[in-house]
């Protein structure tokens, strides 16, 4: 077969710069690239505050992969050194205080970037058909960013890094049979150890960064397909231009939004840089006091409490009471809290997408489940025994904990918002979606 | 954890009072396990470089005997207005390098010894504890018959470490200086600080003291601090800026977004 080459195509800037871009373009698909990502997609023109966050998310994740190699350049991942070359970071290194801070404090900002895009695929129900591999990859980005804080948290190898590293392994233990040989395979030692902190540097630095990157590419390949979802979750593809043949209510991608992310990014970097510079411990919530105690494995942390974005999941661990003599109900509640997640897109049978035309019920529901969340992670921050105790007398209930009981309730709403779901979607009496998208 | 911060009116005046007072009239409570005691205010400045060179000063003369500062070098103390000469001629007692971190010349094993474990690192520990607390805790000592040393301190039960500012601040015992309601019926008493045997120093400049110390000690935590909200400002007003071009930026290209 004949071999015919690609056609040329005209140089779309002049001079030198034109030249270049079409001898690549002849060996590289570059302009194709370019258009598909950016000049010809076609996104809807009605987003609102929450559509700032998916490329916000993506701003944070290049800036930790950028800051992390910076730090991994002196950085120590050994026992005997760790906490010391932290230090050595945050007094020798030039600047390395404030890539230091930009690390731990993106850490937490992503979590706040990624709470609150996942908060607008819920509201306008951007996991429905046909974004249900799209919401999937998502889930799976956010497991492996709670793994990726999970491993980076050990690091430093201060008190809260040790202890709380041996708290979520000893999670593992609670798994019947092999509970015990797991965690002991999973830290590389009897104890959180030096063989621990080596293994827990390279599922750091590298092997969750791999494949965290490898599905924020599938994610944004199949927003691509499927095109994205809008505040009033109608399909632009549907009311095409009858001359151009794209979407009425859609603008490409760049220039529209690339400029609007711009506005984003500028406030977004204000909040981080006023974190970074005037507050980096975020009174304790994003640098942890005892942290920097060197890791001591015979002293024991009166208090031990995870990162705030673990918080929600903390408390549900905790709320669980053991029942046959062991822990490995609250395991599972945590564990099954993150994969409801993924059922999302089939639970859901409701005829609208977006909350706006969603009925009360639906309403009702989403506003209990975000707001159990947020007092489930203020719960998982405190000690089960800030509320005081319940009177011993009542039935049931007497002399517990009343924020255990609290939580045990909110537990319980959390996962009545998804399993629910089916029946109230149905039942609910939605409003009719309009033709076009709102401005 | 209950708190007794503002239980009772003397409490609430006293962190009203000024800071020289506050040193001599620590309200005391019995049950000190359970309870939180309330923190004085330490009237710490990282601006005052005249306060961070006299705390460094006692921190050498009297916490490096026995405590390390194993991730501060010497030669950092140029950042606080001082020439090399100076931490040389005044502050350097174990060695004589520049680049060296600040080591006690106490061996570990003679300190297990001794005190029953090796005295912690101080490097970082205002960003354990916080100023307020350090500056709480060393005028908190009192005579306590019961303990090892001799010493107990308000909030820091059964400390191992002696009271080594003793001879500045003069000796402190736990008085009963009245009675009060307690949760039941029975009546509890009120515990305070009082100067049993008086020091070198004043209870005003005892404070002054253990202010620069506690000073030095929140820079010491994090030299950069200082620095960091400085060129915060700048990078905040550059943001400031930013933000209004691109938002013009922005209504410019969606003008014709209808």
């Amino acid at each position: 077969m004949a071999y015919t080459p690609k056609p040329a195509i005209a140089p779309p800037v002049p001079g030198i710069v034109g030249k270049a871009i079409v001898w690549v373009d002849a060996r590289f698909p570059l302009v194709k690239l370019y258009k598909e990502q950016l000049t010809d997609y076609y996104a809807p023109k009605n987003f609102n505050f929450w559509y700032y966050f998916g490329s916000l998310a993506m701003l944070v994740l290049v800036m930790q992969i950028a800051t992390g190699i910076f730090l991994t350049m002196n950085y120590k991942p050994d026992a005997k050194l760790a906490f010391g070359s932290v230090e050595y970071i945050m007094r020798d290194v030039p600047w390395g205080w404030l890539i230091r801070y930009m690390h731990s404090t993106g850490a937490s900002l992503f979590f706040v970037v990624v709470y609150l895009h996942m908060m607008r695929g819920l509201m306008y129900g951007s996991y429905r058909k046909p974004r249900e591999l799209l919401w999937i990859f998502g889930c799976l980005i956010y497991l492996c960013l709670m793994a990726e804080a999970f491993f980076g948290y050990l690091l430093p190898w201060g008190q809260m890094s040790y202890w709380g590293a041996q708290v979520i392994i000893n999670l593992f233990s609670a798994i019947p049979i092999i509970g015990e040989d797991l965690s002991v395979w999973i830290r590389g030692d009897y104890n959180v150890g030096d063989a621990t902190l080596n293994r827990f540097f390279a599922f750091h630095v590298i092997a969750i960064p791999l494949v965290l990157l490898g599905l924020v590419a599938a994610h944004l390949m199949a927003l691509r397909e499927v095109g994205s979802n809008n505040p009033d979750g109608i399909e632009i593809k549907l009311t095409l231009d009858p001359k151009t043949g794209t979407p009425l209510d859609g603008i490409p991608f760049h220039p529209y939004y690339t400029v609007k992310d711009i506005v984003g990014v500028v406030v977004f970097l204000g909040v981080f840089t006023a974190i970074v510079f005037f507050s980096p411990e975020m009174g304790g919530y994003f640098l942890e006091a005892p942290n920097f105690v060197p890791a001591d494995p015979l002293k024991t942390p009166v208090h031990i409490a995870p990162v705030w974005y673990f918080t929600p999941f903390y408390a549900m661990l905790r709320a669980v009471p053991s029942y046959l003599g062991t822990q490995f109900w609250g395991v599972a509640v945590m564990g099954a809290a993150t994969m409801i997640l993924f059922a999302l897109p089939w639970l859901d049978r409701g005829k609208v997408k977006s909350v706006r035309y969603r009925g009360p019920i639906y309403k009702g529901f989403l506003t209990a489940f975000v707001i159990s969340f947020l007092i489930l992670g203020y719960l998982g921050v405190v000690p089960t025994t800030v509320w005081g105790q319940l009177p011993k007398g009542l039935p049931l209930v007497g002399g517990m904990d009343l924020a255990t009981l609290v939580a045990r309730i909110l537990t319980a709403v959390y996962f009545a918002f998804f399993i629910l779901m089916p029946w109230y979607t149905k039942k609910d009496k939605e409003l009719p979606e309009p033709q076009r998208v709102t401005v | 954890m209950k708190t007794t911060m503002f239980t009772s009116p003397g409490s609430l005046l006293r962190t009203l009072i000024a800071a020289p007072l506050a040193a001599l009239v620590l309200h005391a409570s019995p049950s000190l396990a359970n309870e939180t005691v309330a923190l004085d205010h330490a009237p710490i400045n990282l601006k005052d470089q005249a306060s961070l060179q006299r705390g460094a000063r006692n921190f050498v003369n009297y916490c490096l005997n026995c405590h390390n500062a194993a991730y501060m070098r010497y030669s950092a103390l140029t950042q606080i207005g001082l020439t090399e000469q100076q931490i040389k001629d005044n502050l350097m007692f174990t060695t004589d390098k520049l680049g060296e971190p600040m080591i006690s010349a106490l061996d570990p094993k003679d300190a297990k010894e001794w005190f029953g474990g090796v005295p912690p690192d101080l490097t970082l520990v205002s960003r354990v504890r916080g100023a307020d607390w350090l500056y709480t805790f060393l005028r908190s000592f009192h005579r306590d018959d019961a303990s090892p040393t001799g010493w107990n301190n308000r909030i820091f039960p059964a400390v191992a470490m002696p009271h080594v500012l003793h001879d500045l601040q003069g000796t402190q015992v736990m008085a009963k200086v009245g009675e009060q309601k307690g949760h039941g019926e029975h009546m509890e008493p009120i515990m305070k600080l009082v100067i049993d045997r008086p020091g070198s120093m004043s209870a005003a400049e005892y404070d002054h003291f253990v202010a620069d110390l506690v000073n030095y000690l929140s820079y010491m935590g994090e030299p950069a601090q200082t620095q960091r909200s400085q060129l915060g400002v700048f990078v905040l007003f550059f943001l400031v800026i930013a933000f209004f071009v691109s938002l013009w930026l922005k209504h410019e290209y969606w003008k014709d977004v209808k």
